[in-house]
């Protein structure tokens, strides 16, 4: 597997490894390609698709489910778009690479999966409308468009799940208008986000079948390059208030001398979104645990006294590690305080000890 | 005990020559055991690893009637999550300089291990596009062609073999949005069969449990590691006894002043410990060399029988070191039991004379003799109780054993009838004096016999093999130019105008039926000298092609004929409306599917509807091109309708050398040992000869015509072992045609004999026997006249 690695991450970095910025090579200059542009004005359903002259994208969608007993799962579908140059082209001549991961995670243990494709060959793609974004036989597909439902399926070693999404809610558009800046020095990407799924469906674990039922939050985000060269990784929180309310917030994590970059949305249950400016936001770990050798920072304080939030998270599997191309932390949580709730934690950029 | 250790080790200060045959006997024998483990090891892991990549060795494989297939199917699959893996194959270039392109994803497959060469800057390889794998001399011929960037250079490809990523390849061929052919793994195989309804689903050959396949070849290396140490162990046995023997005067010395028996043997003990350690790690260094040089080889040999991917590098594992220092210490410990055993036995007074050595190694023979006996029982048995790869290698050994046992009593019976024959007084001394010598050198020789024989076994082994392989290409391909028109209708056009030229053209038809339930390929093909000539037929009735004619009979292939329980005579029913006998078995390499030939009236009649579109053609190699230029044109066919013989056989030949060149590797370096062993013997036999030699020259025959005699001695005595090996050799090329390879591949290959290379052989095992004696042959000749009287003036 080491050589297949070493050939997938060439193929999604600009520059060898040794020059790689930020995680996964997210913190490179790059040349030709499309930047992010405050003055982009979102439409749907054309930006569910693909935007090929951007250097990176995703197609996101975490679930937190529980079952019938009261046990709870998560999920993750996501797949990556990454460009080794801009454009299109037809078939394998084409530089667009398609990146899988999907995942399921259980307070007892964490599965991953992972899949590739090359370019405009057909075994993966995305299609604004009718919505069908796939890679090999995972899919999420929303005939009538992701503001109405969809359906979502993956699998992998161990498990597999296959989820009807309803919406209940649009499109919240993250940042200024959708576009979110990453960094001091102005680094930003196109980001929208839709949370307001009701999830209901099965999940297969270990050949056993369970029906579930929960939430779900589809993130899109397209840029060429979202992090500064000193950036290595950040903190991602999606959360789900007892109200109805939503929240995002991230860190985005500097050199030590730097800091982080915060930012952040409070979404009320009506969809009304509220930008929150990097001073707004504190984020501190609380306790670190021992995951694929490295120390990650599993349950987090959040801060936003704005809001009244003073809130501490917690994972349901502390080992919720995607052991994929490019590794990372991401799982279901769950937080009280002076809210209670659940949602989810993405944290990359950790290095090995 | 360090006095005595010291005392024993100055033997070593005052016989440095023994002290290096010793330590290089042991050492080389080491090495070549060494050497085969950490092969094997590597191997395994190399399995290990291979067995966890998606790669798999074994996939199935859809290919299209049509040649190509569109990408669209590949999307199908893997839509559909079959782990698919897209091909595109195709040639470049014309005639000599042809390059087989083999184009695959390299996201979804690793390129090529090409070690220490993609890490250096792995971004270049799929980005930039123009990176190929070729192996070093293919590379070199694409650089001078000069139409690549970057050629990574991987030993492990096959010649003119160049892979690049699918991007690349679609370019290059100009196939855009096609495939040549999609990969399966084996169990996503009916998925794969109902989404591509439209393509062929082969699948592979073999199971997928490489283990299993490569384990005859690997108990094969095994066995000739075995082999090199046993020769290695005579050099040693030889050595330790002499040794021993010559310092018996110490030994008495020692007992006389008061060192027990039980004392000396422990010093002895450790002596031995300390000089196998030493050799041993020698030896494991050699060993480790001998295997990185031989590895690519090992590689391509694997990857070519049975497609298991092995890397090239070598890695130092403590496995196969400690298992060589272990053997090394353990084969001295057993070389020298019999000595061991002896001194400490050793009455203390008894007088110290080398000539009492020479008597009992004469005693030796009569045990000899017993343990040969032995031997030959342990064949009979395994021979006919035995069943499975670990009994014929049983067989293997014992029939070697015992024949290089038996050896020493058939050469002195030889001397001996030489002796009889009377020549004179100096003839009459030569052959009393080889005899005398015989007790000395027969270790020696029974390496040499054991080298010998194994050499000509596994070199007949390999030859037969050849032959029959090229038998069966000669049959597959027996016309100069194949022609499949892929068309029906085209297919009676393209005959007319190759019979226009005055060609002949042999139509081949085919169909599948079902025989005893298994789905059989039934052939129909002409009446021509070009079948009679060439087809490689196992075992027929009389005049078996004009039975096949007549319609009375059909021919099927060894795989049928095994499955079935068929023999040439019995009854066959091919189809309905079809009845005759079986006519003959012809060899089948590689297929493992039933093959029966039907004359092609009788094919006709029975599938009435299969179009004739292939045809070989007969016509002189030299004009292949022109015929092929002038259908192309003619017919609008492109370079997929044409099959030309000569290409093809030239790199099936190239594919089967290179898998056998391990073979020969080894063979060379047994020979090398037994050669050593031979050297070292007369090397330590002459530092004892003089008191021999000193009377005939004192008689009055130079030292010219001593050194002389003792080449012509080493010389007869090669030739002698040489025509005992050839029996032995042969033999053991019949054992392992006969029943190794039966157990190993499942094919009984016919023995050809091949008696040019026992005379190479011979050449080479004199030209050792030469070299053995130039070294002790000097050294006579530049003994001073005083030394041949010393030994008067200290005669008793």
């Amino acid at each position: 597997m080491i050589v297949r690695a070493f050939l997938a991450l060439m193929v999604m970095l600009a520059t060898p490894m040794v020059q790689a910025q930020g995680f996964a090579g997210l913190g490179e200059e790059v040349q030709g390609f499309a930047m992010p542009d405050p003055g982009y004005r979102m439409q749907f359903p054309r930006d569910h698709g693909a935007h090929p002259d951007f250097r990176i994208e995703w197609w996101y969608v975490t679930a937190n489910l529980t079952d019938a007993d009261g046990n709870a799962y998560g999920i993750q579908w996501t797949l990556f778009r990454s460009a080794i140059e801009p454009g299109g082209g037809e078939g394998w001549q084409s530089p667009q690479v398609w990146m899988g991961n999907a995942a399921l995670t259980t307070r007892e243990r964490h599965y991953a999966a992972q899949k590739f494709g090359r370019g405009d060959t057909g075994s993966a793609g995305v299609i604004a409308s009718p919505f069908d974004a796939w890679i090999d036989d995972w899919q999420f597909t929303a005939p009538e468009g992701p503001e109405v439902g969809a359906t979502l399926m993956a699998g992998g070693e161990g498990f597999s799940y296959a989820l009807n999404l309803t919406a209940r809610g649009g499109v919240v558009l993250q940042g200024d208008q959708g576009y979110s800046v990453k960094s001091a020095n102005g680094q930003a990407s196109h980001y929208y986000s839709m949370p307001f799924f009701e999830v209901t469906g099965q999940i297969v674990v270990d050949g056993r079948t369970v029906k579930v039922r929960g939430k779900a939050w589809m993130d899109r985000e397209w840029s060429s390059q979202p992090l500064d060269s000193d950036q290595t990784g950040w903190d991602w929180f999606s959360l789900y208030f007892a109200d109805g309310a939503r929240m995002m917030a991230f860190q985005l994590r500097g050199d030590d001398d730097k800091g982080a970059f915060l930012s952040g949305t409070w979404i009320g249950p009506d969809g009304a979104s509220n930008p929150i400016g990097p001073d707004a936001i504190t984020l501190s770990p609380m306790e670190s645990s021992d995951v694929a050798g490295r120390s990650i920072p599993t349950t987090w304080r959040l801060q936003y006294p704005e809001g009244g939030v003073d809130i501490i998270t917690r994972p349901l599997n502390r080992q919720s590690w995607m052991d994929t191309l490019f590794p990372y932390w991401e799982g279901p949580i769950t937080f009280d305080g002076s809210h209670a709730g659940q949602g989810y934690l993405e944290m990359t950029g950790y290095p090995a000890r | 005990m360090g006095v005595i250790l010291g005392v024993l080790a100055s033997h070593w200060w005052r016989q440095p020559a023994q002290f290096i045959t010793l330590i290089s006997g042991l050492a080389v024998a080491t090495a070549l055991w060494t050497g085969v483990q950490a092969i094997n090891q590597e191997a395994r892991t190399s399995y290990d690893q291979a067995a966890r990549i998606l790669s798999g060795p074994a996939m199935a494989n859809l290919t299209s009637p049509a040649g190509t297939m569109p990408l669209s199917v590949y999307a199908r699959l893997r839509r559909a999550g079959v782990a698919a893996i897209p091909v595109i194959e195709g040639r470049l270039g014309s005639g000599q300089h042809d390059i087989r392109i083999l184009a695959y994803d390299f996201l979804s497959l690793p390129p090529p291990d090409a070690p220490g060469q993609v890490d250096d800057d792995p971004a270049t390889l799929f980005r930039d596009g123009d990176i190929v794998f070729a192996s070093p001399e293919t590379a070199r011929k694409i650089r001078a062609e000069g139409w690549v960037a970057r050629v990574i250079e991987t030993p492990r490809l096959l010649q003119d073999q160049v892979v690049m990523d699918i991007a690349l390849g679609e370019e290059m061929l100009d196939m855009y949005g096609r495939l040549s052919r999609i990969m399966i793994p084996p169990d996503a195989a009916d998925q794969a069969r109902r989404i591509a309804t439209q393509l062929t689903l082969v699948m592979p050959e073999q199971a997928t449990d490489i283990a299993a396949l490569t384990r005859s070849f690997h108990l094969n290396l095994t066995a000739f590691g075995f082999l090199a140490f046993a020769v290695g162990l005579f050099i040693v046995h030889g050595t330790i006894g002499l040794a021993f023997e010559q310092r018996r005067g110490v030994f008495r010395t020692l007992r006389a002043l008061g060192t027990s028996s039980r004392r000396l043997a422990v010093c002895l003990t450790a002596e031995l410990l300390t000089l196998a350690l030493g050799a041993g790690i020698i030896g494991i260094l050699l060993g480790y060399l001998i295997a990185a040089a031989l590895l690519p080889g090992v590689a391509a040999t694997l990857g070519n029988l049975y497609g298991a991917s092995v890397g090239d590098t070598l890695e130092f594992r403590w496995q196969w070191a400690a298992s060589g220092l272990g053997i090394a210490v353990a084969g001295t410990l057993a070389a020298s039991a019999g000595a061991l055993r002896r001194v400490s036995t050793l009455p203390p007074l008894r007088l110290h004379n080398p000539q009492a050595w020479m008597a009992r190694a004469r005693a030796d023979f009569r045990f000899q003799s017993v343990g040969a006996l032995l031997l030959g029982g342990v064949a009979i048995l395994s021979y006919f109780f035995g069943s499975g790869l670990i009994w014929g290698f049983v067989l293997l050994a014992a029939v070697l054993l015992a024949a290089a046992l038996v050896l020493p009593r058939l050469l002195l019976l030889l001397v001996d009838a030489m002796g009889r024959t009377d020549r004179g007084p100096v003839w009459g001394w030569f052959w009393a004096d080889t005899r005398q010598q015989m007790s000395g050198l027969s270790l020696a020789l029974m390496a040499l016999l054991l080298a010998l024989a194994a050499n000509l076994g596994v070199g007949t082994m390999v030859s037969s093999f050849r032959a029959t392989f090229i038998g069966w290409l000669d049959q597959r391909l027996a016309s100069e130019l194949y022609v499949d028109t892929h068309v029906p209708g085209q297919g009676a056009e393209v005959r007319a105008f190759i019979e226009a030229e005055g060609l002949t053209v042999l139509p081949i038809i085919d169909a599948m039926s079902t025989v005893n339930t298994v789905p059989t390929q039934i052939y129909g093909v002409a009446d021509h000298a070009t079948y009679r000539d060439n087809w490689p037929i196992l075992s027929a009735l009389p005049r078996p092609w004009d039975v096949v004619h007549s319609g009375q009979g059909a021919l099927i292939n060894e795989q049928m004929a095994n499955r079935i329980g068929l023999a040439p005579g019995d009854r066959l029913d091919i189809a309905p409306g079809w009845q005759g006998v079986v006519a003959g078995v012809y060899s089948d390499y590689g297929n493992p599917a039933g093959q029966a030939i039907l004359g092609i009236a009788a094919h006709k009649v029975l599938f009435p509807d299969v179009p004739e579109t292939r045809f070989g053609v007969r016509i002189p190699p030299d004009q292949v091109d022109g015929l092929r230029d002038r259908l192309m044109i003619a017919f609008d066919l492109d370079a997929d309708n044409f099959t030309n013989q000569a290409e093809i056989k030239a790199f099936s030949i190239g594919v089967f050398d290179r898998t056998f060149a391990v073979s020969a590797a080894l063979n060379v370096l047994t020979l090398g040992i037994a050669a050593l062993a031979i050297l070292t013997s007369l090397l330590t036999l002459a530092t004892f000869r003089l008191p021999q030699i000193a009377p005939v020259w004192a008689l009055g025959l130079t030292r010219r015509e001593l050194a002389r005699f003792e080449i012509l001695r080493s010389l007869i005595l090669t030739v002698f072992t040489f025509v005992a090996a050839v029996p032995v050799g042969l033999g053991m090329a019949w054992i392992l045609l006969n029943v190794v390879n039966v157990q190993a591949f499942g094919w009984r290959l016919p023995m050809q004999l091949f008696p040019m290379d026992w005379l190479r052989l011979l050449l080479f095992a004199m030209v050792a026997a030469i070299a053995a004696a130039i070294l002790p042959m000097r050294r006579l000749r530049r003994t001073a006249p005083a030394d041949f009287l010393k030994v008067f003036a200290n005669d008793r």
